[in-house]
């Protein structure tokens, strides 16, 4: 394999606490080495350096990310870039295409990226999906949080029974963790009903989200999996829900990591911004960011991704299957549900965030008043919950608002009710501008380390993978804020294991993409074997031996992650 | 206004994609440049002076900017795409998207279009002399933002769906229609039927206004008799009686009144 | 000894049943018995095996014979056809794997074609409605363990999804649903008395034609609102009652096919038929599902929308791609002299197409990619005789509510003879072969 030299660039990388020295990074057979002999060079002087980013919760690839597609062809129009040499057609704004996720990641400097929500039914459509989504390495989240296997478990506080049966549906499903949405909520759903606190009855399995909750924590640790529990809380989106959001993230307390992966906290909260209101009807909407942050600066058992809100027309999806109906009785666009046998549900329904309405412009707040008053960048991330509050390739102008107040007063000026989004989030009177160093750790070395990936990934020190990404933006020099957004949406060279895959801002090679997957080891366990036997033959229409995902069309180029969870 | 004719002089093998005819790319353009300018057939990419004559000038804008079709064009698609400004007079038939997605200006179509004529119009005028295909004045697949302002006005017949998921703008048939006409319409567009019309017309409507002077054969069992009123109506007085729905549908309240779409029919 | 091969995946229709199993000869090369499948199904399997079946492509003959020519110029004839046709149609997929599938896809975006599957006559109008108003559904287990409300809207299960009741809907006991059919009420919308019909507690004997008056009539009775006396040549007395009958369900579900599809109103009845599914969800549970026909239809829906966005009928012909029915679908682009060269994989137009559509193939450069002789294949310049899937090599299915299935080789094709996708492998590399040189 070629060397590869990156010279005089300013390196950030958390990973080493390089804070944007000038200094070269080398390159060879796919990892980051100390030197190299005989390298291409390539001059990233006054430019900035970083390791490639890490996606923590996006919904790129799998059944309800495609029927958004499908059912969306507006989406498409007049949008769509042709196919060009080394590179096929890409289209699609908020639900692109998977050859244009793949490469409108590579393009913002992102190699990894994880997809949020894997119905277990459907993880061969996802693992076809990933396939076909160039570049970038990937893993997905099998939902757990309302599965009937889970809840029966647990309401019998079955805790190595709960540990096999989710060690076996990671190797069934190719999954990588343990993804909790809505839970119990999303089962209520089965009969037109929802679990809107931690403490409400799931019907007719006669347990509650908090035990859910708990439960899966706890089987996460017991398992020591290289991420933790992964959470959509419940009350998604509701005025008023941060009361529900606190009473969950207090589920954590007392619990420890236990893994050799290096993570620290036993609870990943995602899209916390749709989790941090106040009010308690939408006329008196408000922002609670500061109470959620207190909590979370407080308790470093925690991480969090913040789902910032764009202010553009874009297309929600989620397991959470009452929301997605509580949406579409608001805004009476079209609406699709999917729900699936024994396992989860889904649904998607077109959403606009116009800067025109103040509830737009109150969550767009929240949003950034979660990154700017949280005190540990590498515990909180950026996310977009792609496409939920916005499509990921909005991360530029993200960023462009978190490292400039101009940016932000600019935008709060462009609401039509900026009075009323000023008085009900405290953005205006935030002053803090993030920097680069800080960026790098919301987007390579905490996602990687919240991942249990850090020896991998978001880092540049030698024996990592060569993932890295050079900006062409001089930290050193004074910017407009719209030189920022646009300096952070195309890199100018990107490496992925090693592989040149953008030079100069073309494209030339599509890399060797891998798809992550977790193989936990467990005791036999001839009790979930039969249970897993019975389910099949009662209650699933499809057979044991048809579930599984093998072969290389799904999988071409597994990359597992091994844990020895035998007691 | 400066006018540039353009006369067929080649046929193509499949079909034209002719985007790139509009006020608004010819404005400012000399006529080697517009000769140049490129079209579509299949996955083939041509000049347009290679099946086009170009004769006349340009305006400098595209207000200023007149062009005439002089011959056949039902082997022409998207004829006045997106156009804003000036005009366009197409002396044969055409076929697809004549005035797709416009916004301004005036299309003249002496003969017969296609179907898909003024999807996702915003404004400006098309006048159809001869009759229109399906989908006229319509959404895009899957918008429900459909024509929202503008005027059609056809002498001969429509096809069916017409309006489709309407929301402003007025279309004027002088001849008859086919099934489903304003189907999904919201907020005030007007569809005048000078004909008759057949089926599930004002199907799923939940605001709009309908007209139509002649018989509708089969009506939707979703309209509810209102009254009758007196009209001036496209500049023909008479009365009408009003029906409103479709009552499947939610309908909005405004100042205290529930709003319906509303079909009017003369006797 | 035979051999028993089992949760073998049965490639006939959207039912997509996956608990068939295979009696094998000694050595293994023979299907010998078919168990658990239906008529249909067990006959394709059977088929399979036919001794005249063709194993080697065949060319036509200025007389219009046909004469057996080698893979390799198959393969020749198919690249070059797709090389100079400036808008190449290549329609069908419906019976074949997504891996075939999406090999395809990407000769169309090399070539310009434009791609549309079966959907294009069938339930091209229910995604057509799915992007208008959206799709509230589940998967088919759903209906098995809750569903108490079973209504089947012109479709006819009984004769064209033989297993669909017991396996899915009406019979089968499921979490919830310990007592089968006795705890489901069935209602059947149909213009014509069925064997589905005959099951209904509820039946509809529907004006033909006025689907959509009557479901917007449902629509309306669900609120108490006011209705004519008679709607498509119902009472309203039964329509309110209908009404009840959904609405005091806890989870029901609306399965139809193309007796909405495909007459009068096509897509505005789907979209009828989902809004008041969707107004159901006001009052209880409530699901629609349309009812697939070839078993993977709906894959090739899903594999062109994760690439390009649309389900079906999609234009890559200027290197991007758009969609419009009416347009970019095969019998208008057929009707209408949009398109200068035909590629059939995996369906049979020639038996049910228009007649004009038919003639228009006829006149052009074109190929059909099948296992049996058909209509199709006996109008097209080139037949090429492939290798039946989920019976001669596995590969991806999506069943009708989207749930992948792997189907299973269970015996050897013929000797020598190429998958779907091997041949289109084969046709890929000489496109790029033939384009890189140009």
């Amino acid at each position: 394999m070629a060397e590869y030299l990156i010279k005089n660039g300013f390196v950030f990388d958390p990973a080493q606490k390089i804070k944007g020295d000038v200094a070269d990074v080398a390159i060879k057979d796919g990892k980051i080495v100390k030197s190299v002999e005989k390298p291409k060079v390539i001059d990233a002087k006054g430019m900035t350096v970083m390791a490639g980013a890490l996606e923590v919760h996006a919904h790129v690839a799998g059944p309800k990310v495609n029927i958004g597609r499908i059912f969306r062809p507006e989406d498409k129009l007049f949008t769509y870039r042709p196919t060009e040499k080394n590179h096929r057609m890409e289209g699609g704004f908020s639900i692109p295409t998977t050859y244009k996720t793949g490469y409108a990641y590579a393009r913002l400097g992102y190699t990894t990226v994880m997809e949020a929500a894997m119905p277990p039914l459907f993880a061969r459509h996802v693992h076809e999906e990933m396939r076909d989504t160039p570049i970038i390495d990937e893993g997905a989240y099998p939902v757990f949080g309302n599965n009937w296997f889970v809840l029966e478990y647990l309401k019998n506080k079955e805790l190595e029974n709960v540990a096999a049966y989710i060690a076996w549906l990671l190797r069934v499903t190719k999954g990588f963790a343990i993804k909790v949405v809505n839970p119990g909520g999303t089962e209520a759903w089965g009969w037109g009903l929802n679990c809107l606190q931690v403490k409400d009855p799931v019907p007719y399995f006669d347990i509650t989200p908090e035990e859910i909750i708990t439960g899966l924590i706890e089987a996460n640790e017991y398992l020591g999996l290289p991420h933790s529990m992964h959470i959509h809380g419940n009350n998604l989106g509701n005025p008023g829900n941060y009361t529900t959001t606190l009473d969950t993230l207090k589920l954590a307390a007392g619990h420890k990591a236990k893994n050799k992966f290096g993570r620290e906290q036993v609870m990943h909260h995602t899209h916390i911004q749709f989790h941090s209101y106040g009010g308690t009807k939408w006329a008196d909407f408000e922002s609670k960011a500061r109470p959620i942050v207190d909590y979370v600066n407080k308790h470093k058992n925690i991480t969090i991704d913040v789902g910032f809100v764009t202010l553009d027309e874009t297309t929600t999806m989620t397991a959470d299957g009452p929301f997605e109906h509580h949406l579409t009785e608001l805004n009476h666009l079209k609406w699709a549900n999917a729900d699936v046998e024994l396992e989860t549900a889904a649904g998607v329904v077109p959403y606009i965030y116009s800067p025109d309405i103040f509830v737009s412009g109150i969550q767009w707040a929240v949003g950034l008043e979660i990154a700017l008053l949280s005190k540990d960048p590498m515990r909180c991330y950026i996310t977009t919950d792609h496409p939920n509050a916005g499509p990921f390739t909005r991360y530029p102008r993200i960023i462009k608002w978190l490292m400039s107040q101009k940016a932000r007063e600019e935008q709060i000026k462009a609401f039509k009710a900026n009075d009323k989004v000023v008085n009900a989030s405290e953005i205006a009177s935030i002053d803090r501008e993030l920097n680069l160093y800080e960026i790098a750790q919301m987007t390579r070395a905490g996602p990687a380390k919240c991942l249990g990936l850090a020896s991998m990934y978001g880092g540049l020190k030698p024996g990592q993978d060569a993932d890295v990404a050079v900006y062409d933006f001089n930290p050193d020099k004074e910017h407009k804020p719209m030189e920022i957004e646009e300096a952070f949406s195309e890199v100018k060279y990107l490496f992925k294991t090693g592989v040149p895959i953008i030079m100069d801002h073309k494209f030339v090679s599509e890399g060797r993409k891998r798809t992550l997957w977790v193989d936990a080891k467990v005791n036999e366990n001839p009790q979930v074997v039969r249970d897993v036997k019975e389910k099949f033959l009662k209650y699933y229409t499809v057979t044991e031996k048809n579930y599984e995902v093998v072969g290389k069309h799904f999988i071409p180029n597994p990359y597992a992650i091994e844990v020895d969870a035998t007691h | 206004m400066n006018t540039v004719t353009l006369t067929p002089k080649a046929k193509p093998d499949l079909y034209l994609e002719v985007d790139n005819i509009t006020p608004d790319r010819f404005a400012g353009k000399t006529n080697e440049e517009i000769a140049a300018l490129h079209l579509y057939e299949g996955s083939t990419q041509h000049a347009l002076g290679k099946f086009f004559d170009v004769a006349g000038s340009s305006g400098p804008t595209a207000a200023e900017t007149k062009i005439v079709i002089k011959g056949d064009a039902s082997r022409l698609k998207y004829i006045g795409m997106k156009m804003t400004a000036g005009e366009i007079v197409i002396e044969g038939n055409a076929d697809m998207y004549v005035g797709a997605w416009m916004r301004g200006g005036k299309i003249q179509a002496k003969g017969n279009v296609e179907a898909f004529a003024g999807t996702g119009m915003k404004g400006g005028e098309i006048q159809i002399d001869g009759n229109a295909g399906n989908y006229l004045g319509s959404a895009y697949r899957g918008d429900w933002r459909g024509m929202a302002g503008g005027t059609i006005r056809v002498k001969g017949n429509a096809g069916s769906d017409t309006g489709y998921f309407m929301n402003g703008g007025t279309i004027i048939i002088g001849g008859n229609v086919d099934v489903h006409v304003a189907t999904h319409a919201e907020g005030n567009g007007k569809i005048i039927i000078k004909g008759n019309a057949k089926s599930k017309v004002g199907g799923q409507m939940v605001g709009g206004e309908i007209y139509i002077f002649g018989d509708l054969e089969v009506p939707m069992p979703t309209f509810e008799y209102r009254k009758d009123v007196e009209l001036e109506v496209d500049g023909t007085k008479a009365k009408f009686a009003l029906f409103e729905g479709d009552t499947a549908e939610r309908h909005p309240k405004r100042k205290g009144e529930t709003i319906y779409g509303k079909i009017y029919m003369k006797y | 000894m035979t051999k028993t091969v089992t949760d073998v995946i049965c490639p006939f229709c959207g039912t997509l049943c996956d608990d068939i199993e295979v009696v094998l000869s000694d050595d293994g090369k023979k299907i010998l018995e078919v168990m658990n499948a239906c008529a249909i199904g067990n006959e394709k399997f059977h088929h399979s095996q036919a001794a005249d079946r063709p194993k080697r492509p065949r060319m036509q003959q200025p007389d219009g014979s046909y004469k057996e020519v080698s893979y390799d110029e198959a393969i020749e004839y198919t690249a070059q056809m797709f090389v100079k046709a400036k808008k190449p149609l290549m329609y069908g997929w419906s019976s074949t794997n997504c891996e075939a599938q999406s090999v395809g896809h990407e000769i169309g975006e090399l070539c310009g074609a434009v791609v549309d599957n079966t959907a294009t006559v069938c339930h091209g109008p229910s995604l057509i409605a799915i992007q208008d108003v959206g799709i509230p559904s589940c998967t088919l287990g759903e209906i098995k363990n809750r569903a108490d409300r079973i209504i089947y809207w012109g479709c006819n299960p009984a004769h064209a999804h033989p297993r669909h009741m017991s396996r899915y809907s009406i019979f089968p006991r499921g979490f919830f649903t310990g007592k089968g059919q006795q705890s489901r009420k069935v209602i059947v919308v149909d213009p014509r008395p069925t064997d589905t019909s005959n099951m209904a507690d509820y039946y509809y004997q529907v004006e033909q034609g006025r689907d959509y008056e009557l479901l917007q009539a449902f629509r309306t009775a669900l609120h108490g609102h006011w209705l004519p006396d008679m709607v498509a040549g119902i009472p309203k007395e039964k329509i309110y009652e209908g009404a009840e009958v959904m609405k005091s369900g806890r989870f029901g579900i609306i399965f139809f096919g193309m007796g909405v599809t495909q007459t009068l109103s096509k897509n505005h009845n789907i979209d009828a038929a989902i809004m008041l599914t969707k107004d159901l969800n006001e009052f209880s549970k409530f699901s629609i599902m349309p009812m697939r026909g070839h078993y993977n239809v709906t894959g090739s829906g899903e594999v062109l929308g994760w690439q390009f966005g649309f389900a079906y009928g999609v234009d890559l012909s200027r290197g991007f791609a758009r969609y419009n029915p009416g347009e970019t679908t095969s019998n208008d682009l057929l009707r209408r002299g949009e398109v200068d060269a035909v590629f059939v994989i995996a369906s049979d137009p020639g038996a049910h197409f228009p007649i004009s559509s038919v003639k228009k193939i006829a006149k052009l450069p074109s190929v059909a990619v099948d296992p049996h002789f058909t209509p199709t294949t006996e109008i097209c310049k080139l037949h090429v005789p492939v290798a039946f899937v989920g019976i001669e090599c596995g590969g991806n299915a999506y069943r009708m509510d989207n749930v992948p299935i792997d189907t299973r080789k269970v015996v050897d094709p013929p000797e020598g003879m190429l998958t779907d996708e091997q041949f289109l492998e084969k046709v890929l590399h000489r496109v790029k072969e033939i384009k890189g040189a140009a």
